[in-house]
Order: structure tokens, then C-alpha cells, then sequence
């Protein structure tokens, strides 16, 4: 049989009953009733005893949406929305932010040791490869639909000074902080699905590092939608204080579901003077069936503001679910010598549809942006890069370099590279290259020559294609990258 | 930009079609189709995604007229082009002038009507406002396996009417199996005038068009062009686009690479200064196997100038084997000036090569040492690195006369340009 | 053993192969010479499997297998080596990597035990040593940026790590200089043993000064049309091919 075909074969094998994270959990639920108006922005507001200017702030963000229009401009197509058929809020029926891992219901428990997730504080030390003996742990926040379940480690971190905690949480304990820095990168009204989030988010992590303290082990998040109807609104924000620093990991899964289910996080980053924040996601969302049945429509804004001179925020993502991804994780270099890094990789089969890339905002003097995507399509999706530089007029001796690669397999899917290179400072250099192109035959024959397999040539070729975004990737996750990539492309190349 | 002066703007040009419509010479069917187009969509706004880097603000705010036929004497303007000894087709006011014109033996050229073409115009706004307004243009046909040589399509703006007038020019050219022609363009005038010209071109298989457009309008012109070229199996249209003049140009190509192994070139070159605005926005649709296209496209820019260049690669499903290039660089020379780049691969088929570049910087600092260290005056070394620059786009022309001619139209542009 | 008998094949329309009969013995090494065009580099594919190419009659056995029947992995497994005559670029796959995953995928098909990274680099450092190359080959990603003297050596450094049973030799001297020439043929030397065999593609008797063969055969037009010893090669340098073409005739 032609390789083509034969590989198109395992494609379908493999999407058909290939998504491992796709069971649901029973467990009994605090429902909102369906509908967006003031009266569950309210409800939201009152079931997480918000005090009344974020009950004010949420109102505005609130009327805010309902002034603005849904993008246009990205290439996805799906039906319309009805926002009106959600539930806004969702969350476990118990007692609010348990305080301790004991309080957690164990089916929830249960849950995240299925998905991997160790939520045990022992567990995860036991789970410490062994090898280099020093690597720390990861503290974990998980998020389950709308409201965080656990926050290991917290004690531990507090003694650094480090707060890391549900941004529920952080509302009571750290008002000033929060209400400094949220909506502070991303405005209520900044777009249509920001408005929202501003309007109802539940939950999502808080970080804080303080001046000059590097945060002692990896921060982590995972989210997991799990009721139906529920539309996922988390909210992130991460403030690092002078020389601090901070490495943060997001995860996110969903159980297969027929219906389209709606996530519109939005993530705010600060980095005040040499602060460093590294923000890993890797994004395994539940896709939809090969027929484009289901899955997540995923609208995120996610936004870094470099304030200090010297900081760095680096974006890495590894993109393979959700049925939609409209996405643009960018930095705003306000400080001088500040820097942006976005790294990607995005991977589309059957009828998936991502949009996705970033904005560098250059604006402080020598400020530097790196820009590397890779872009893999397969089945019947698309898969389009979409990117902002912009030098500002003051931005004295930037740089930004930007490398766009794509790669096809098969001849019914579209790859497609957007970048938008506006400069207004003649010191300033920018360079962009974008390349498309497929996995050659004579690639995948030397490697059958030496004994690999189809899919397992097919594995090695796109994980070498990924390698510059891989290697961002904190060494746990890298593993985990590219199994995934490896069980999403299975067999698709010809 | 306020929609309104968009608006009314439109409801002027509108408005003039109202009151000539009956008088317009040629196809009034075709006309009358793209007057219901243009009454529908009106112009280009700010929100559309292709337009979001050119606002065509000033050109709204200004009122143009329809010209009228002058009787006065324009060769002078003509001689100070220093036209190259070539057959030639000339326009003034976007009006066939036979007296300045010197056609060519043995070529099928008619003009005293637009010649609208056959190639659907894809719902560009431009276009419909042509199709609306067109008084005269040039239908070029080019007979099966002949070699047509050169032929110059002069535009001349007269500024002899005491107020702003457009005009909009339609010329179509058609290119049998295996012919050749090399269509070279100047664009020029004096005064405020609105040249707005559409060309089509059909190129049959194994036929080549050779188009190159100089386009040096006067300082306080506005120039918006659109060219269809759809190319058949073998056939190759290969285009330079020089951009020197002009308060507000918009050069826009569509070439569609119909059949295998067609091909195309659209490089370009622009120059600015001032407060100019200039835009080179191009699709490539590639609608056959093994079909290629090449573009290098280069800016200098200075004073307030802004440089805009737009530049889209289609790949349609069938189109395998394509090979797909396109750089587009700047220098920017001036604190003030500006370059907005959007290129764009739309990709359907797998078995491609596709690529584009884009850099933006300024002159490098070590090479004009180098070249200092040896000798050479700044302002000097400045030339030489700017010349060495557009190299790549301008080298490529195979036509000696017309490069010589760009080339001190280029040099005549840098000595009145400021110096940053 | 290889054993091929009456093999026709060829791409769509045309036939390169018009019937090849040829028998390489385990432990023998053989040479295949003929002129451009001879349908050398497509017997190799053909063995080795790559798809394009269709089988229009005759047999290709291998130590009892039917390789025509086989993937191109099985037949690796099975122990069959092409050195590329052009090796492909692997861009971002690391060479030591791309190795150890063929070497346990070889492995594991015969169901051995697999190399963990520890022991696959101890093998892989072991046999850079002897064939004197350069430490960073195996760090450096497969043939990418390699000059055409590196592929080739990078081929007999697979050849020596994956050890096949039957290696095919693809014009590997080609593009080489005589130093790099001597390390290819070293390679190929130090495997020759009673378990080993190797058929030894190429154009030009150069080689096979550093690689003796025990057979050479004459490839052309599809067909053989000669077989002797060493002596044979010799002879081709001296009169050609057109002469020893004209008498087969």
C-alpha cells in the first residue's frame, strides 16, 4: 500500500479513539442557571464574597461586552455562539477553596491522578525522577471548570515569600496587589472575549514573587473542564517584583463531549525592573471528533507587560487541542532592554482551526523580541500564524527576529503564515522568514531504511521540525510535548 | 476616518456618472455594472483588512472633476520626460492624444473606448470605480507567435483645468499563443489630478508580457492602479513596479497562474520622501501545478514618507509543485519614516516550496565605514549602498532602455530628496 | 544470503530492470559497475524497498525472506543496510538520537533487548574511535549541514553501529577524496567477516582497490552481462565500458 494511504489510514484509527483525556467525572455540582446578564454577574460575584469595587469592575467589564462585536478577522469559521446557553459558573459542590488536601473530594482526586496530575504533596515527591536527585518539586494549582480545588506547596512557597493561590483567594488576602495589577495589561474592554472573561471569570492562579526572590520550584496550573454547558473563564495574573523570578506551567484538558464547549481565559503578566517570568502551556483541550463534532472553542488573551528595564517574558506554548484556537500570547517592551519571546508550536488534524501567534510591542529603547513558530497541519484543518511587530517610534535599537516554518501533511488541509511588521524607528532592525513545507518522502524512507517505522519516522522528522520551541519547554514538559505531538500526528504523513 | 467623507466622496464620483453616463463611449452594460458595484460599496475604509495600512482620507477630502479635451499644447511636458525612441501610446488626462502618440507596425491597437477585458475584477472597489467612470484606454491584441518589441504607455496629468480632475483609464492587452511584448509604463503629470488606472492582461500559453511601470506623478497626485494578469500554461507575465512619485499611490497586482508551469514576477522598487504615502499590495494565485512566482520587493524611505507593501501567496489545492518567493526589504533613512509589511502565504496544497522574507533597517553602519575607510564621501557611500540595495529589484530588467530610464529617473529622485 | 532471480521492474511506463539474476553468498562481498543509466541505483531502492518503483516480475530473497514482500523496516531488521548514495538531511533530529531509535527499533523487531542511552553511547563512542571521526557527529543533526565527504562517513558510521547482515553500498565513493575514501573502505573492511556481506555499487574500480570484492558484475541495461573476479574491475578501467557492453552484445 502507498505510504499515503496508509498512513491516512492510521490517522483515522488514531483520532477516532485517540484522545486519552476525554472521560467525565461525576461529581455534584454548584450550577449557575444558563444565561449572561447582570444578575449572574452578581451571583458570581457574591458566591466568591467579592468585595464590592471588584462587583463594580466586573459590571463595567460587563456592560463593556455588550457595546463590543466578536472578532472578524482571524481565519476560523464555526457557528454562532449563543452566549446565552452557558452556564457562567460552575463549580464543585462543597465547601469553598478547601483549605487543605484532606477537604478535597477524593473522586476529585481520584480525577487528577488518572490525568497524571498529582495533587498528593508525597505523591509528587515520589514522582521526582530520581536521577539528578536536585530537581524540585512543581506546586500545583488545579482548577476544576470554574473554581481552583487544591493549591499544593503553599507553605512551602509562603516561607520564600513567593504567594501562589487561587486568584479567588488572593482577592481577600492580597486586595491591594490585586487590585494594582488585574486588568492592569489587559483592560476590561481591551476585546470582545476579554470583556466577558472581566465579566464572569471564577478562578485562575495568582502569582507573586517579590523583589529579588527566584521563586524555589515550578508554579503549575491545570485546568479541566468538566461539566457540560459550562464555558471555562479563568483568570491569571502574575506580578514578579524586581530580579524576580518565576517559571510557570499551564495544562488544560477536557472530557469528549458532542457539543462545543466555550474557554475564554485571559492571562496578565508584570515584570517589574530584571524580573523574568517563563510561561509554559502546553494546550491539550478536547479537539471534537474527526467529523468536527465537539470540542473547546479556545479565546485567549494572553498579554506580558515587560515594565522594567532588563525583564524578560517568555511565552512557549504547545498548541494540540481544542476545535478552535484563537490565541496571541504578546509582550508589551515597555523597559528599556526589556525582552519577548514567543515560542510555538501548533499542531491541527481533522477539522481542527487554529489562529494563533503574538504581537511585540517595542517600545523601550533596545528592546529585543524572538519570534519561532512551527505550524503543523494535517487532515482536513487549517493552521494560520498571526503575528504584530510594531517598533514603536522611540524604540531606539530594537530587534526582532521571526521565524515562521509550516509544515503540511496531506493535500486537504491549509497552512497559512499572517505577519504584520510595522516599523517606525530607522535603529530598529527587524527580520521575518517563513518557509512551508512537507515531510519529504526521501526523509521518511531513510528512516525506514534504518528500521523506524512509519509513525515513528513521521515522529522523529516533526519533533526535529518543533526542536527549537521543544527545547523552551522546563525538562518534564518537553517529555510530555512530544508524546503528545506523537499521538496527534500518529500516522498522518504520506 | 470618518466614514462620512468616505461617503460623500463617493456620492461625487457618483454623481458625475449620473450626469456623463450618457456620453461615456464603450460597453455601457459593463459600465452600468460597475457604477451598481461602486453605488453599493462605495470606496475602500480603514476597517477593511486589505486597506488598513492606506487611508484614502486626503483623496476623499479632495473634489476631482471629469477633465475636459484640451486643445493646449502638452508635448513640452512629454519632452521633459526624455522618452526612450520607442512606439508609443500616449494619454493626457487619461484621453488617447494621437498627435503625441506613434504606433507601432503591423500591432492591432484601438483606443477611443475603454477596453474593458475579460477578466472578472474581483470585487476590488478601485476597479469598480474605473469600470464607472472609464472614458479611454488601449486594447492591445497581440497575435499568435509575434514578437511585438516595446511599447511605451505614456500617462500624462496636464493640470489645465483650474481644479482636481481623475481620470481612470482602462487598457487591456491580450497576448497570443506563444507572442511577446514588453509594455513599458510611465506615469507623470503636474498639478492635483487622481490617475486611477485598471489593466488586464490575458497571456496565452507560452506567451510572456514583460510590464514595467514608472510611476513619477506629480507631488500632489494620486495615483491608485490595479492590474489583472492571468497567465496560461507556460506563459509568464514579468513585472517591475518603480514608485517614485505622488502624495498618496497605491500599486495593487493580481496575478493568477491559470496553467501549469506559468509564471510570474512582480518585483518592485519604491523611493520615497516627504510626507508621501506609497503602497504595493500583490496576490499571486497559484491555480496550477508547477506554476512559480518571484518577488523582491524593496523601499528606501525618508522624511515623513510611509512605505507600505502588502503581499499575498495563494496556493489552491490542485496547485502542487508550486514554488512561491517573496522578500520584501526596507531601508529606513529618516527618524520619521515609516514601513507597514504584511506578506501573507495561503497555502491549500502540500507538496509546495513557499517562502517569504521581510527586513527592515537601516544602512549598515560597518559597510559605510568600509567604504568612508576607503575614500568614498558619505553622501557618496550612502548612494552606493542605496543603489546596491535596489539591486535585486532593478538588475532583473532585461529591457536597457527603460532601466537606463528608471535609473536617472531614480537618481533625479535622490538628489532632491533631503538628505536624512 | 541474497538471492535475486529474473528480476524485472521499473518506474510507471518504463522498465530499468529486464531481468536480474545475481547471487551474493553470505561472507562474499560483490561489486555491481555499469555506465550511467545501467539501473544501478534503482536495484538498490528496489532492494531496500522505496516505493515509486514497480515490481513486474522475478524474486529477491534474503536469508529466506521475501523481500519483496517487506517494508522497508522490516527489511532494515531483517539486516539489510543501504548506504545512500545521496543521505538525506534530517533537520533538528540529533544524530545519536536518530541512531539509537533505529538501533532499538531494529532491536526490538527481533526481539532483543533494547540499548538504554548509557550503553548506546558507549557503542557509539567505541566505533567513532575506530573509524577516526569526529567526536560531534553524533551530536550534530543527521547530515544536516554535513559537507558530501561527512554524509558518506556518517553512513558508514550507521552501517558500523546498526551492524546489518547485508549492506548495499550506493556510489558511496562518489564526491570523495581519497582520505575519506580510505575511511569508507576501512569501515566496510572491518566488517567483513563470515556473517557479513555487502554488494558494492558503484562506477569507477577505484573503490574496489580498498574494498576487494570476491565478484564483479557489469550492469547494463537492465541486465548483467557479465560477472568475473576482481580482475574484471581492472578491466573495465582499462577498455570501458562500451567495450565489454559491445562484446556482451
Amino acid at each position: 500500500m502507498a505510504a499515503v494511504a496508509e498512513t491516512l489510514d492510521t490517522v483515522a484509527a488514531v483520532t477516532e479513539g485517540g484522545y486519552k483525556w476525554g472521560f467525565s467525572t461525576d461529581i455534584e455540582m454548584d450550577m449557575a442557571p444558563k444565561g449572561l446578564n447582570e444578575d449572574i454577574v452578581r451571583l458570581i460575584s457574591s458566591r466568591k464574597n467579592e468585595p464590592a469595587w471588584l462587583l463594580e469592575w466586573r459590571l463595567k467589564a460587563f456592560a463593556l461586552w455588550k457595546k463590543l462585536d466578536e472578532p472578524n478577522w482571524a481565519k476560523i469559521h464555526h457557528a454562532p455562539i449563543d452566549y446565552q446557553d452557558l452556564h457562567y459558573y460552575a463549580a464543585p459542590k462543597k465547601k469553598q477553596g478547601p483549605k487543605s488536601l484532606d477537604e478535597v473530594d477524593p473522586e476529585l482526586l481520584k480525577m487528577y491522578e488518572k490525568l497524571g496530575i498529582p495533587l498528593k504533596e508525597h505523591a509528587i515527591l515520589a514522582g521526582v525522577e530520581p536521577v539528578e536527585g536536585e530537581r524540585p518539586p512543581i506546586a500545583i494549582d488545579a482548577v476544576f471548570d470554574s473554581v481552583s480545588v487544591a493549591t499544593t506547596f503553599k507553605d512551602t512557597l509562603a516561607k520564600s515569600g513567593v504567594i501562589f493561590c487561587p486568584i479567588s483567594e488572593a482577592v481577600h488576602s492580597h486586595p491591594e496587589l490585586v487590585r494594582q495589577y488585574l486588568g492592569s495589561v489587559v483592560p476590561a474592554g481591551d476585546n470582545y472575549f476579554a470583556a466577558l472573561n472581566s465579566a464572569v471569570f471564577s478562578d485562575g492562579s495568582f502569582v507573586f514573587i517579590p523583589k529579588g526572590v527566584r521563586c524555589p520550584m515550578e508554579l503549575s496550573t491545570y485546568f479541566r473542564i468538566n461539566a457540560r454547558n459550562t464555558g471555562q473563564f479563568e483568570r491569571t495574573l502574575i506580578i514578579v517584583e524586581d530580579g524576580g523570578h518565576v517559571s510557570y506551567l499551564e495544562g488544560c484538558t477536557a472530557p469528549q463531549r458532542d457539543e462545543n464547549q466555550l474557554h475564554a481565559a485571559v492571562v496578565e503578566l508584570v515584570a517589574l525592573t530584571d524580573a523574568t517570568i517563563k510561561y509554559s502551556t502546553v494546550q491539550n483541550w478536547y479537539p471534537g471528533d474527526a467529523d468536527g463534532k465537539g470540542g473547546i472553542y479556545n479565546f485567549v488573551t494572553k498579554r506580558g507587560a515587560c515594565r522594567g528595564a532588563r525583564s524578560k517574558i517568555s511565552w512557549t506554548q504547545v498548541e494540540t487541542g481544542s476545535a478552535i484556537t484563537w490565541k496571541y500570547p504578546s509582550c508589551v517592551l515597555i523597559g528599556d532592554g526589556s525582552v519577548g519571546e514567543f515560542y510555538s508550536v501548533a499542531v491541527t488534524t481533522n477539522r481542527q482551526q487554529a489562529d494563533t501567534g503574538t504581537k511585540m510591542i517595542h517600545i523601550g529603547k533596545n528592546t529585543k523580541s524572538t519570534i519561532v513558530s512551527k505550524g503543523i497541519s494535517a487532515g482536513r484543518s487549517d493552521n494560520t500564524y498571526r503575528g504584530l511587530v510594531r517598533i514603536m517610534k522611540n524604540a531606539d535599537g530594537a530587534r526582532n527576529f521571526t521565524q515562521c516554518d509550516s509544515l503540511l501533511i496531506g493535500d486537504q488541509c491549509g497552512a497559512h503564515t499572517v505577519p504584520y511588521i510595522e516599523s517606525r524607528n530607522p535603529t530598529a532592525k527587524t527580520e521575518h522568514e517563513a518557509t512551508t513545507s512537507k515531510i519529504a518522502e526521501d526523509q521518511l524512507f531513510y528512516c525506514r531504511q534504518r528500521g523506524l517505522s512509519q509513525e515513528d519516522a513521521v515522529g522523529l522528522i516533526v519533533n526535529g521540525f518543533c526542536k527549537d520551541v521543544l527545547k523552551e519547554l522546563p525538562m518534564e514538559f518537553a517529555v510530555e510535548a512530544q508524546k503528545l505531538l506523537a499521538v496527534s500526528l500518529e500516522g498522518s504523513v504520506g | 476616518m470618518s466614514q462620512t467623507t468616505l461617503q460623500a466622496s463617493a456620492q461625487g464620483f457618483l454623481a458625475r456618472y449620473a450626469g456623463l453616463k450618457s456620453r461615456f463611449p464603450g460597453d455601457n452594460a459593463q459600465r452600468a455594472a460597475g457604477a451598481d458595484a461602486f453605488a453599493r460599496h462605495g470606496l475602500p475604509g480603514p476597517r477593511e483588512e486589505a486597506w488598513r495600512y492606506t487611508a484614502l482620507r486626503p483623496l476623499a477630502e479632495t473634489a476631482f472633476h471629469e477633465p475636459v479635451i484640451l486643445l493646449s499644447d502638452t508635448s513640452a511636458q512629454l519632452t521633459a520626460l526624455a522618452l526612450p525612441d520607442l512606439p508609443r501610446l500616449v494619454f493626457i488626462d487619461g484621453r488617447f492624444s494621437a498627435p503625441l502618440s506613434r504606433l507601432p507596425d503591423g500591432i492591432s491597437i484601438t483606443t477611443g473606448a475603454p477596453a474593458f477585458g475579460h477578466i472578472a475584477d474581483n470585487g476590488e472597489k478601485l476597479v469598480a470605480l474605473n469600470t464607472m467612470l472609464a472614458e479611454d484606454g488601449a486594447a492591445i491584441d497581440i497575435a499568435p507567435g509575434i514578437d511585438a518589441g516595446t511599447i511605451l504607455l505614456v500617462s500624462l496629468g496636464a493640470d489645465a483645468h483650474g481644479h482636481p480632475v481623475s481620470f481612470h483609464p482602462r487598457h487591456a492587452i491580450r497576448l497570443g499563443q506563444g507572442a511577446r511584448l514588453t509594455l513599458a509604463e510611465i506615469n507623470s503629470g503636474t498639478g492635483v489630478y487622481f490617475n486611477n488606472p485598471v489593466i488586464t492582461a490575458e497571456i496565452a500559453e507560452d506567451a510572456t508580457l514583460v510590464h514595467l511601470r514608472e510611476q513619477r506623478e506629480a507631488p500632489g497626485a494620486f495615483h491608485l492602479s490595479t492590474v489583472f494578469a492571468k497567465v496560461a500554461a507556460r506563459g509568464t507575465y514579468d513585472s517591475f513596479s518603480l514608485a517614485l512619485g505622488g502624495r498618496l499611490a497605491r500599486v495593487q497586482v493580481h496575478a493568477h497562474l491559470a496553467g501549469e508551469n506559468a509564471m510570474a514576477h512582480l518585483n518592485a522598487a519604491q523611493l520615497l520622501g516627504a510626507t508621501q504615502h506609497s503602497d504595493f499590495t500583490t496576490t499571486v494565485r497559484h491555480d496550477a501545478p508547477s506554476t512559480a512566482s518571484r518577488q523582491t520587493v524593496k523601499n528606501v524611505l525618508t522624511g515623513h514618507a510611509k512605505g507600505v507593501f502588502q503581499g499575498k501567496i495563494e496556493v489552491a489545492r490542485i496547485a502542487q509543485k508550486t514554488d512561491g518567493y517573496q522578500m520584501n526589504q526596507t531601508l529606513l533613512l529618516s527618524r520619521d519614516a515609516e514601513i507597514d509589511s504584511k506578506p501573507q502565504l495561503e497555502i491549500y496544497a502540500d507538496d509546495v516550496k513557499c517562502s517569504h522574507g521581510c527586513t527592515v533597517g537601516e544602512l549598515d553602519a560597518d559597510q559605510l565605514f568600509y567604504l568612508r575607510s576607503r575614500g568614498v564621501p558619505e553622501a557618496d557611500a550612502r548612494n552606493i549602498l542605496i543603489r546596491a540595495f535596489l539591486s535585486e529589484a532593478l538588475d532583473p530588467i532585461a529591457h536597457d532602455a527603460m532601466r537606463d530610464h528608471m535609473e536617472s529617473a531614480i537618481a533625479a529622485w535622490w538628489d532632491k530628496a533631503p538628505t536624512p | 544470503m541474497l538471492e535475486i532471480n529474473a528480476l524485472r521492474a521499473g518506474i510507471t511506463d518504463k522498465e530499468i530492470l529486464k531481468g536480474i539474476d545475481l547471487i551474493v553468498p553470505t561472507g562474499e562481498v560483490h561489486a555491481i559497475m555499469g555506465p550511467n543509466g545501467s539501473g544501478k541505483s534503482t536495484l538498490s531502492y528496489i532492494l531496500s524497498g522505496r516505493d515509486g518503483y514497480d515490481v513486474t516480475g522475478g524474486t529477491a530473497m534474503f536469508d529466506g525472506h521475501d523481500l519483496l514482500e517487506m517494508d522497508p523496516e522490516e527489511r532494515a531488521a531483517a539486516g539489510l543496510f543501504l548506504a545512500f548514495q545521496y543521505p538525506v538531511e534530517l533537520p533538528g533530529v540529533n544524530n545519536a538520537n536518530f541512531l539509537r531509535t533505529a538501533l532499538n527499533a531494529q532491536r526490538r523487531a527481533r526481539g532483543e533487548e533494547e540499548l538504554d542511552a548509557v550503553k548506546f553511547l558507549k557503542l557509539a563512542r567505541a566505533e567513532i574511535k575506530r573509524l577516526s571521526m569526529a567526536d560531534d557527529m553524533l551530536k550534530r543533526n543527521v547530515n544536516v549541514g554535513f559537507s558530501g565527504g561527512e554524509k558518506k562517513r556518517n553512513e558508514v558510521l550507521q552501517m558500523a553501529i546498526l551492524r546489518p547482515k547485508l549492506a548495499i553500498l550506493d556510489e558511496t565513493d562518489s564526491g570523495l577524496d581519497i582520505d575519506a575514501l580510505k575511511i569508507v573502505a576501512d569501515g566496510v573492511n572491518a566488517l567483513r567477516s563470515p556473517d557479513f556481506s555487502a554488494l558494492v555499487i558503484t562506477h569507477y574500480q577505484r573503490l574496489l582497490d580498498y574494498i576487494v570484492p570476491d565478484r564483479v558484475h557489469v550492469l547494463a541495461g537492465g541486465r548483467i552481462i557479465r560477472s568475473g573476479g576482481p580482475e574484471l574491475a581492472h578491466e573495465l578501467e582499462a577498455n570501458g565500458y562500451a567495450a565489454v557492453v559491445a562484446e556482451a552484445a
